[in-house]
């Protein structure tokens, strides 16, 4: 972290006041505790510590509260009634729990698809089952744009298909795939379940379940000003599931384990919470990113925006700043107390920079100096200006150090 | 986050030496953009054939900026034939360490000297001395990392894991079809390794098996009873078509079952007393009595 030295070279002279708690722009990787969940949630850590099995009115307390709380979720989602809901230990174990739980409900059918731009959670499961499980797995590819070829999907489903499962919005990127489209898709030509991950979309993009195709569909807590460790599934009513956790009656006997009781208080908050401040992610937080998006494409010269411009998460932009790296560009923007995060190769401690990019066929050259920055309801119009003031500056001093300005000339 | 040292961060933010020497005697440059790391580093020399000046260009993370500039300060000063004693671990020590995922910045850093080296002896016509002499292969295609790179890091740095290799060279770290080849490359170097006396890490002296505690007399005693009921008078029996076995010793009493034909032998009191327990008063001692439990 920050420590005391002096930046160097005085490339953070003369700069706007530093906002007090520093500057958070990495609500993709995770969200600050609303204070609300946080109030919400902590009786149940303390004196209303009751088993929700239990037949006494402790547990009764409990029970009370997970069933508000499975209430709160359904209504975010869109849900026909909150059996639908299944609390599970958050987004990873909510996908693990889709793909895989389909797959054990349809033993005879041994192909996947999924696309190249998932998030580890999917994509790591998909290449785990298809390398080691015996499983057949198609990557759709996606555009330059970031966005899937409906007519790949159709030629890639199969009867033996089990499960379809696509994103509703990507983490890097913020690109937004037309999900009920793929899901006509799916469901016109094929048997197979539809999973949808919506742990970026959930609190950013309106769903509705009841007008859907989706049958599961992800979400996590931390993603959306809850706690870490918690999430849901959706499970549509009459598809098949079999659970990962066996054990106890508890989620209909999807999920089994003790509930954790004030962690299901708190997604049921933290989803209120979404559903009310869902038009201001939308109003608010888009005109602070598209201000953040626009000076810095403006008064930053080579670099550019990765993905389309729209459909896109209101709160996503990821930037390229070309003949740079994007480990040093966030250390310097750390030192000046911003957070943001980066497709580089070399903050993740892997050598390749990120697939996403990648598969948007990105070229390794820029997507080394990617930069996303993911806002909140939190950020405010201060905190984009001071940005905006800070990263030319960062940019600058890195490119002074590069090798490649000759090739920055001729670019 | 990467857990960097405070000198690592000192030469990040104050790079030393950044640019290129004017007139350089010799320019190494190695990685490049798409690798994600790249570094030209240059140099030139005094009359007495010292580093005067050195300057780096670099595009890469933290620990990549820092490296470069942390070896323009160590080789400044140097004659050629010093400089080139200089390891990635002399300077990943004089940053105060860096993550082992990051020891491929060192490397590179070590590399580019290298190059600037061979470009330095090659613009004067002159023969490289032998330690500069490498036409080695390229082993990994996706970070075209030769086999000398390799050697060297598994030499110095006593790798003992592909992901060793890779976190220090980066080879390996794409693809993976080299992997096969490192193995190889690991056991050829610590074949010698072993032979300079370098042992591994993860061989350390096993702790000495647990002493086998020693058995008293009583316990020696019985020891020699079962041997002797199983070898002496088991195989005897068990050449008739019976068995016996060992019940319990009390004192001097032992108490055994016949089994097979001899459970049902109306002989069987004279194979208890007349066999069994002579056998057994012969070698152990006069007063054992032999009880014979019925099943």
């Amino acid at each position: 972290m920050a420590s005391n030295n002096t930046p160097g070279g005085g490339m953070f002279d003369n700069l706007p006041q530093v906002p007090e708690n520093g500057v958070y722009m990495d609500n993709n990787a995770t969200t600050k505790v609303a204070p609300e969940v946080v109030e919400a949630m902590l009786p149940y850590l303390t004196e209303q510590f009751g088993n929700p099995s239990s037949m006494h009115s402790f547990g009764a307390h409990a029970g009370h509260a997970v069933s508000v709380a499975r209430q709160q979720v359904a209504t975010l989602l869109g849900a026909r009634t909150t059996n639908e809901i299944v609390f599970t230990g958050g987004g990873s174990e909510s996908d693990n729990l889709g793909i895989v739980g389909t797959l054990r409900a349809f033993p005879e059918r041994k192909h996947l698809i999924t696309t190249a731009v998932e998030h580890p959670a999917v994509i790591g499961l998909v290449r785990e089952l298809a390398k080691h499980q015996g499983y057949d797995a198609t990557f759709l590819s996606v555009t330059g744009e970031g966005l899937i070829d409906l007519d790949e999907l159709r030629q890639a489903l199969r009867h033996d298909t089990a499960v379809v499962s696509v994103m509703a919005a990507n983490n890097e990127t913020g690109i937004v795939f037309d999900v009920e489209q793929i899901g006509r898709m799916v469901k016109e030509h094929s048997e197979a379940v539809f999973h949808v991950d919506a742990v970026q979309a959930a609190g950013k993009l309106p769903l509705n379940m009841q007008e859907s195709t989706v049958d599961l569909l992800s979400i996590s807590g931390h993603k959306l000003h809850g706690p870490k460790g918690v999430g849901a599934l959706y499970v549509r009513q009459g598809t098949r599931l079999r659970p990962l956790i066996v054990g106890g009656h508890q989620e209909r006997g999807r999920r089994a384990g003790t509930e954790n009781v004030a962690s299901c208080v708190a997604l049921g908050t933290a989803c209120e919470l979404a559903g009310s401040m869902l038009e201001h992610e939308n109003t608010e937080v888009r005109v602070l990113r598209n201000r953040l998006e626009e000076r810095l494409l403006m008064s930053v010269e080579d670099c550019h925006r990765n993905g389309a411009a729209e459909p896109r998460l209101p709160n996503t932009t990821n930037i390229s700043f070309r003949f740079i790296e994007g480990e040093g560009i966030l250390l310097l923007l750390d030192r000046a107390g911003i957070a943001a995060s980066s497709g580089s190769a070399c903050t993740s401690g892997s050598l390749e920079p990120s697939h996403v990019l990648k598969a948007m066929g990105v070229p390794f050259t820029s997507a080394h100096g990617s930069i996303r920055f993911s806002l909140s309801r939190y950020n405010t119009v201060e905190e984009i200006d001071y940005v905006c003031a800070v990263l030319p500056r960062i940019v600058e001093r890195l490119r002074a150090i590069t090798p490649f300005n000759e090739q920055r000339a001729t670019f | 986050m990467w857990n960097y040292s405070d000198k690592v961060y000192e030469h990040f933010m104050n790079p030393k030496n950044v640019g290129e020497v004017p007139d350089a005697d010799g320019v190494g440059e190695v990685g490049s953009m798409a690798c994600g790391d790249a570094l030209r580093l240059s140099f030139k020399l005094d009359d007495e054939g010292k580093i005067l000046d050195a300057k780096f260009q670099t595009f890469g993370c933290g620990s990549a900026i820092a490296s470069s500039s942390v070896l323009t300060e160590m080789i400044k000063g140097k004659t050629l034939e010093e400089a080139a004693k200089i390891t990635n671990e002399l300077i990943a020590e004089e940053l105060g360490g860096l993550p082992r995922e990051k020891m491929h910045c060192s490397v590179m850093g070590r590399e580019a000297l290298e190059a600037a080296m061979i470009d330095y002896y090659q613009k004067q016509g002159r023969e490289l001395p032998c330690h500069l002499l490498s036409e080695s292969v390229i082993i990994c295609h996706c970070f075209q990392v030769n086999k000398d790179t390799i050697r060297e890091a598994i030499l110095t740095n006593h790798l003992e894991e592909i992901e060793d290799v890779t976190n220090f060279t980066k080879a390996g770290g794409g693809c993976t079809d080299c992997h096969h080849d490192i193995e190889e490359l690991l056991r050829d170097c610590w074949h010698e390794l072993e032979e300079q006396g370098v042992s591994r890490k993860d061989q350390a002296p096993r702790p000495a098996p647990a002493p086998v505690p020693e058995r008293s007399p009583e316990e020696q005693r019985l020891d020699k009873i079962k041997v002797i009921l199983e070898q002496d008078i088991g195989v005897a029996l068990r050449n008739d078509g019976g068995d016996i076995e060992l019940i319990r010793v009390d004192g001097h009493q032992v108490y055994v079952r016949l089994t097979g034909t001899c459970a049902a032998c109306p002989s069987s009191q004279a194979t208890i007393k007349g066999y069994v327990e002579a056998q057994l008063r012969e070698h152990i001692g006069e007063n054992i009595e032999v009880i014979e439990v019925k099943s």
